[in-house]
């Protein structure tokens, strides 16, 4: 049901380890290449920020437990790129055998331009898309159903109930959980529909908050809680 | 290359992912699909000109201004994007504020979604197994790891990040910090406070 990336109350991760509040915003040059091309690999419209995220979490168990946190990323962005047809296998090897040096040009390889050209993010577009960036409320037909204070329990099992295996937003261990309506935010695209091409499907999002007694065998404090957002599509009134 | 099988693309790149960075830029600079001068505009946004001092200043402000922080916390959208913290991974924020009884803590377990207009890209712990997984189950441990510790009448509530909504810890104004400037008072906003791991306090 769960995937590695579900991770949420796991043991045997061992002490976080803070940085200084100063220290640089990318730790490698590379790590500052692999977000900026994700972002603009993501400007040529080919997938949501939910398909992305999928794309990431499945990867093979052994990578996602090896990869650093930019590999991932790195990943999943060329999972996507060769699955939306963006780039092909024989171009990533001739990437490889390349070494990332631009080839010397023979004209042999300079084909038509790629269909997908005119929509590269340029320079002097980064700002507004920026700024601009991808809110995810949505008008919806479907009506909330419950309301501050009401109470309601994730439902069981958990897991993608479109897609075997696919993407969802509930963690495993709030899954047949108890807890109570915080907030409503509003009607939200739904991830585990729109990360597999299925539409949008918005829903009512909630804020629920939950005892950590609830939550955990072994809560450090009566009185602590854990908040998750959750679509309405995830909860069952109690 | 050892996983060179059908599912799993992304290991016909090189094995050194400084490398493989590279290739990528390489031949999607060659097929028109990004211009790098894009990429160095989006790696000094976020190296240069967004971060945890937009953070900071909204905090100092909420200090220093009861209306403001009133409407920052009942709906912090509109006061957000009127001071111009709207984009990218803040498009829908929460403003959580910290008091006496109650500490407000933020985590992904699922990523790592933070609010990149507010705090720019998050710092290495925040995406790390150790923090995702044991930020919700054993709070006060970690928060200890960042050498807070709370009083026993303090709840802990945690919040994960599992839709678009991206939170900010409002932190409690520090003893010793009446009649300082907003400039002042957001020089003693750290980062962690907004994340809900550190606590501001005026340097003696």
């Amino acid at each position: 049901m769960s995937r590695l990336h579900d991770m949420g109350g796991r043991f045997g991760d061992g002490p976080v380890k803070p940085e200084p509040q100063d220290a640089p915003v990318f730790a490698e040059d590379w790590h500052a290449r692999a977000l900026a091309i994700t972002l603009t690999s993501g400007a040529l419209g080919q997938w949501n920020i939910d398909t992305s995220r999928h794309a990431r979490e499945r990867l093979a168990p052994l990578d996602y437990t090896r990869f650093s946190y930019y590999e991932k990323w790195l990943a999943g962005l060329v999972t996507l790129l060769v699955e939306k047809g963006v780039l092909s296998r024989a171009d990533l090897v001739a990437a490889e055998a390349g070494g990332g040096r631009q080839k010397e040009g023979t004209g042999a390889e300079v084909a038509a331009p790629h269909p997908l050209a005119a929509r590269a993010l340029q320079a002097q577009e980064v700002a507004a898309a920026l700024a601009r960036g991808g809110p995810a409320d949505r008008p919806s037909t479907i009506m909330p159903n419950f309301a501050p204070g009401d109470a309601v329990r994730c439902r069981r099992p958990g897991g993608n109930r479109l897609v075997a295996g696919g993407h969802t937003r509930l963690p495993t261990y709030a899954v047949g959980a108890k807890g109570q309506i915080l907030r409503l935010h509003g009607s939200h695209v739904l991830p585990d529909s729109a990360a597999h091409g299925l539409g949008e499907a918005p829903e009512p999002l909630y804020a629920v908050v939950f005892p950590a007694m609830e939550l955990w065998s072994a809560p450090e404090h009566p009185r602590d809680e854990v908040v998750l957002d959750l679509w309405q599509s995830y909860l069952e009134p109690v | 290359m050892p996983h060179d099988h059908a599912d799993a693309p992304h290991s016909l790149l090189p094995p050194d992912p400084a490398l493989r960075v590279k290739a990528l830029e390489t031949v999607l600079t060659q097929k028109g699909l990004i211009d790098p001068a894009a990429l160095d505009e989006i790696i000094d946004t976020y190296q240069n000109r967004i971060g945890p001092a937009n953070g900071a200043r909204v905090v100092a402000r909420a200090w220093s201004d009861p209306e403001f922080k009133a409407a920052l916390l009942a709906d912090a959208d509109p006061v957000l994007a009127g001071l111009g913290y709207y984009g990218r991974q803040g498009e829908h924020m929460v403003v959580v504020e910290n008091t006496p009884e109650q500490h407000n803590m933020v985590v992904c377990t699922l990523c790592s979604c933070y609010p990149w207009p507010l705090l720019g890209i998050p710092p290495g712990w925040y995406k790390s197994d150790a923090y995702r997984s044991r930020a919700v189950r054993e709070p006060r441990r970690v928060l200890a790891e960042f050498g807070v510790i709370l009083p026993e009448g303090t709840s802990v509530r945690v919040w994960d990040s599992t839709a678009e909504v991206r939170y900010l810890v409002l932190p409690m104004r520090p003893k010793g910090s009446e009649g300082l400037s907003e400039d002042a008072l957001a020089a003693l906003v750290s980062r962690d406070s907004m994340i809900g791991t550190d606590i501001p306090e005026v340097p003696r």
